[in-house]
């Protein structure tokens, strides 16, 4: 099945230059309809509310972190089969592990380029 | 003896908790290790003197430290060099998020003239800026990094306040003063960029070389 390009897709920084530079990498992608959210606890008022079909979000964010929204995502009925990509500088192998035992979907290293971007996305949603 | 010893020793370490707490003064500490050596002068066993000695070599060792922190100034080292770091350290991150925010304007700027382009030119031009936002992902990076630096720094004025605090006001006070440099030579005009809040601005620039006239 195809991607929607249509879907609304969330993403959570708390760098607003990096939301930017998402939204904008997005945009070149295809999708136009990006939300933000500057920290965890504002994305998860936004899902609860919201209809989103992926959620692109930062680990270091205070006072909720990525890897929290993630649990409480993964913890929601309404929200837990949302796609939940990581985009952080946390590299380490405890990081990742921590985030794929959260149920994280995919995760990239910052600093990043469009096409690990899109790779990602694929093997989360599949091809556009 | 033992028994005398002990209760005078104990009394007197009490005065000095209730005088100062936790943060008992070097020369206090000095002092106790004194008495108990006056002490037990006179009657002393082999072992015993090994002991003073011992003791001897430890009043010597706190009181060349006590000195050498002295010379550090560490209340200067909290007020004025860490805040000093810092406060540059925090204008890096300001400097760099407004640069790159010029920069991601203006490459949105190019990305929205490809819509008014031949189709393989605004092709061109869409891979050109997405170069540019990639690039851009430094930002991020380099302010996470200078956050980590600045903890670090954060860290180290909460042990220099705690030095501080165990010093009293002594290491303060007897510290050598740092009387403000004469400028002597060319390289005490290098003082690198300067913070917003200190840097004179091109008009005062402009006035201040207008004064000569």
């Amino acid at each position: 099945m195809a991607v929607d390009k249509n879907m609304n897709v969330l993403i959570v920084d708390d760098y607003k230059t990096m939301l930017r530079i998402i939204r904008n990498l997005l945009k070149q992608l295809g999708f136009n309809n990006v939300d933000e959210a500057t920290d965890g606890s504002m994305a998860l008022q936004m899902l609860r509310v919201g209809n989103y079909g992926l959620v692109i979000s930062d680990w270091n964010m205070e006072p909720m972190t990525g890897l929290q929204l993630l649990r409480e995502v993964r913890a929601d009925a309404k929200m837990k089969a949302v796609p939940f990509i990581m985009v952080t500088a946390e590299s380490k192998s405890e990081n990742v592990i921590a985030a794929k035992e959260a149920g994280v979907s995919n995760y990239i290293v910052k600093p990043f380029n469009a096409e690990t971007l899109k790779m990602k996305m694929t093997s989360v949603l599949g091809d556009f | 003896m033992a028994a005398t010893l002990d209760r005078d020793l104990a009394l007197r370490l009490d005065v000095i908790r209730r005088d100062h707490g936790d943060s008992v003064k070097i020369d206090e500490v000095a002092l106790v290790v004194r008495g108990l050596l006056d002490t037990v002068d006179g009657d002393i066993s082999a072992g015993d003197l090994r002991l003073y000695r011992e003791l001897e070599g430890l009043a010597d060792y706190i009181h060349s430290a006590k000195a050498e922190i002295v010379q550090l100034r560490p209340a200067e080292i909290k007020t004025e060099f860490i805040a000093s770091a810092t406060d540059e350290l925090d204008a890096i991150i300001g400097a760099t998020e407004g640069a790159t925010n010029i920069i991601l304007d203006s490459a949105e700027q190019i990305e929205h003239l490809g819509t008014m382009m031949e189709p393989d030119v605004a092709e061109r031009l869409t891979e050109i800026t997405t170069r540019i936002f990639e690039a851009c992902n430094f930002q991020d990076i380099t302010g996470q990094r200078i956050s980590k630096v600045v903890k670090v720094l954060k860290e180290i004025e909460v042990r220099v306040e705690t030095l501080v605090r165990v010093f009293g006001q002594e290491a303060d006070l007897h510290a050598p003063r740092k009387t403000p440099k004469e400028v002597s030579s060319d390289e005490d005009l290098l003082h690198g960029p300067q913070l917003a809040t200190d840097a004179h601005d091109q008009s005062e620039i402009d006035r201040l070389l207008a004064s000569f006239d």
